[in-house]
């Protein structure tokens, strides 16, 4: 591997990363701070998908498709604590686990009833089509790269959202002491639905816009979700600066695995995660969040 | 939009229609049987598919395929009813003995037809060879079916995967590549469709430069491209299916690696994923036992029956569920319908001549078809016919000593 090949696979691992931990970042918040244990995160990133082929075979454009789509996915997610999960919140982690796993089987049977089982595209919008070359045979996909761009922008929207703002103040004491912060007369029970939401929706927009990536095919979540496990237990329960950390690491680690030592590229992850539950058994960033 | 609501139509038609065969085979139980009706039992043809999970739809063509080919014998198979029992197996080879058993134990089936999963496959194969129960697969390609696992019982009427790269080699040699790389999933069937356009290209003086391998079912291909692209071979040949198959055709052309380093691949590649990939796939040449366009008699009237019956197009899976029927019938028609005479029904199977919607094709010892390979080329949203890439390809059956 030459050098400019070496800084080709730094630019797919980050870029690789990035997504990842977009992918990663709505179940960082409702695993890592409100502490559900959320199987049904592949369902959503699914169900995002489907929403952005639908609606952008209707509107023409994915752009419009994702400004209809994300209300649509915030008032499932709000349903959905509401109706659902607001009645395990001081249940033992299984029954959590039964009820998203059920979920996970409610959304594949809609989705096969209501979109079928077909293999389906969703085209890249016109202004980000294009390739910007790097060698003679190889070029990048700008889309690609705009993604990568969104991920930044996210990860410090949510960086600010939780540490600097008032509302992020309240969701963290909310998630160390929920009794003590409703009785300070904050209303706790709305925070986790807007927070719960928001993860949903953060989950469902992965989807939206990683259709044209990736295409929308039925079980396409529980492709991400056990990927998505691994970024929050590796960057530590609760923290965003950890998801993106253990993201990026993630993304370097298969990009250089997968093309170095191609025989054990498969449990690549799983070793790194071991390697860093042994040395910090609270993730990376986990605990001082 | 259409394509989904006549998706969603054939399924709910689907499920009516196994529902509306369980209730008349409830009924009849229920009937006295009289003297005058008193005639052979009803044949009980499992079917051990999936019906539920990724390859679902792969289910439904494989038993609409099967039906057609019941239906066009007035639904009867050597003058006998047919009583279907249904089992989904959900692609999950961990259930594979428990769902074979309840067809070959508790509902002692005549005959097994199943499944789309290799590793169900060959959860079915130690089952089944005990038990002796005539199987006929229709799609599984585990080379190990027809090899290792052979059985007199054993029967498949789809393809083995080696045999649809090995064909490739010619085609590539033809066209005047001196070396490769392969890409595909590290599992089985990845694995044993490298190994047949391994040998087929090598026979050809052809040198395999690099296997590249991803993480099955993993879909993040970016750093095998920018080594693709290092590597710069005469020609890529690419296995993957399904949602994998679009994400790959795709990350290719944006890659900017189509049009610089033609794409080659086994013919899953470019099946049932040409809607989802726009233009990414126009051109790609690969090689499959089933091609559109084949233009002759046999296939249009199967394809003209099968739209009208199930208001849906055919497609390899359906072609393979037909033949499984086929064979059947061949079998059953030389016995009379009198499957107890068990080794009359596989000699007559084995001697068969299929004359199938993909062309005529007849078993090779092991019960594996020998067919024509086509080469076929992406046109528009058809994997259109170039021409036969290996006349008569027959499994080498390696390991099979029945």
């Amino acid at each position: 591997m030459d050098f400019a090949f070496f800084l080709i696979q730094l630019l797919n691992g980050l870029q690789y990363g990035l997504l990842l931990f977009l992918v990663a970042s709505g179940l960082t918040l409702v695993f890592g701070i409100m502490g559900i244990i959320n199987l049904a995160h592949g369902s959503f990133y699914m169900v995002g998908a489907y929403l952005a082929w639908s609606l952008s075979s209707l509107t023409g454009s994915l752009t419009a498709a994702i400004l209809l789509a994300i209300p649509l996915t915030v008032v499932l997610g709000m349903a959905l604590e509401r109706l659902l999960f607001r009645h395990l919140y001081q249940r033992d982690h299984l029954y959590q686990v039964l009820l998203t796993y059920g979920l996970i089987l409610v959304f594949e049977e809609l989705r096969s009833l209501i979109w079928g089982d077909d293999v389906l595209g969703v085209a890249v919008p016109a202004l980000l089509n294009a390739s910007i070359p790097l060698t003679e045979n190889l070029s990048y996909p700008v889309y690609r790269l705009a993604i990568s761009g969104v991920c930044l922008l996210l990860a410090a929207a949510l960086y600010f959202l939780i540490q600097k703002t008032r509302l992020g103040m309240m969701i963290r004491a909310g998630a160390s002491n929920r009794d003590m912060v409703q009785s300070l007369g904050i209303d706790i029970k709305l925070i986790y639905t807007l927070v719960f939401a928001l993860g949903i929706a953060l989950a469902a927009f992965a989807g939206m816009i990683n259709a044209p990536l990736s295409s929308v095919f039925p079980n396409m979540g529980s492709q991400v979700l056990i990927i998505c496990f691994v970024v929050v237990v590796i960057g530590g329960i609760g923290s965003v600066k950890g998801a993106l950390a253990a993201s990026l690491m993630i993304g370097l680690a298969e990009t250089f695995g997968t093309v170095l030592v191609p025989e054990v590229a498969g449990m690549i992850v799983y070793v790194l995660m071991a390697i860093v539950l042994v040395w910090r058994p609270e993730g990376l960033f986990g605990g001082r969040a | 939009m259409s394509q989904n609501d006549k998706d969603v139509f054939a399924r709910r038609g689907f499920l009516k229609g196994t529902a509306a065969i369980a209730g008349v085979a409830a009924v009849g139980t229920l009937l006295p049987s009289t003297g005058a009706l008193a005639q052979q039992a009803k044949l009980k043809v499992g079917l051990m598919l999936p019906y539920t999970g990724t390859f679902a739809q792969l289910g439904v063509a494989i038993t609409n395929g099967f039906k057609l080919a019941v239906d066009e014998r007035g639904g009867k198979l050597a003058g006998r009813e047919i009583e279907f029992i249904t089992v989904d197996d959900e692609s999950n080879p961990a259930k594979a003995p428990e769902n074979v058993n309840k067809l070959v134990q508790r509902d002692k089936v005549d005959v097994v037809i199943g499944t789309v999963h290799s590793g169900v496959a060959m959860g079915m194969a130690k089952v089944i060879r005990e038990s002796g129960t005539l199987w006929i697969n229709p799609n599984a390609g585990a080379d190990e079916v027809t090899g290792p696992l052979c059985a007199p019982n054993i029967f498949r009427t789809s393809f083995s995967n080696w045999q649809t790269t090995h064909a490739l080699g010619k085609v590539l040699k033809a066209k005047g590549h001196k070396n490769a790389v392969f890409i595909t999933w590290k599992y089985a069937a990845g694995e044993q469709m490298m190994a047949g356009f391994k040998e087929g290209f090598e026979k050809e003086g052809g040198k395999l430069t690099k296997e590249l391998y991803v993480p099955f079912p993993q879909v993040e291909f970016q750093a095998l491209l920018t080594e693709i692209a290092s590597i710069k071979p005469d020609a890529v040949v690419a296995f993957f299916a399904g949602g994998g198959a679009a994400k790959f055709l795709k990350d290719y052309q944006a890659a900017g690696l189509k049009g610089k380093i033609p794409l080659y691949g086994s013919g899953f590649l470019t099946d049932g994923v040409l809607d989802a990939v726009g233009d990414a796939a126009e051109g790609i040449e690969t090689t499959l036992h089933y091609a559109d366009g084949l233009d002759t008699k046999k296939d249009k009237a199967f394809r003209l029956a099968y739209a009208k019956t199930f208001k849906l197009q055919p497609d390899v899976y359906a072609v393979q569920g037909y033949d499984a029927g086929q064979l059947l019938a061949a079998g059953l028609d030389a016995v009379k319908g009198n499957v107890a005479d068990k080794a009359g029904m596989i000699k007559a199977m084995e001697a068969a001549k299929i004359d199938s919607p993909r062309g005529p094709w007849t078993l090779s010892k092991s019960h594996n078809p020998v067919q024509d390979m086509y080469l076929r080329k992406v046109v528009g949203k058809e994997n259109k016919v170039q021409g036969v890439a290996w006349k008569a390809l027959a499994d080498p059956a390696r390991g099979c000593k029945a």
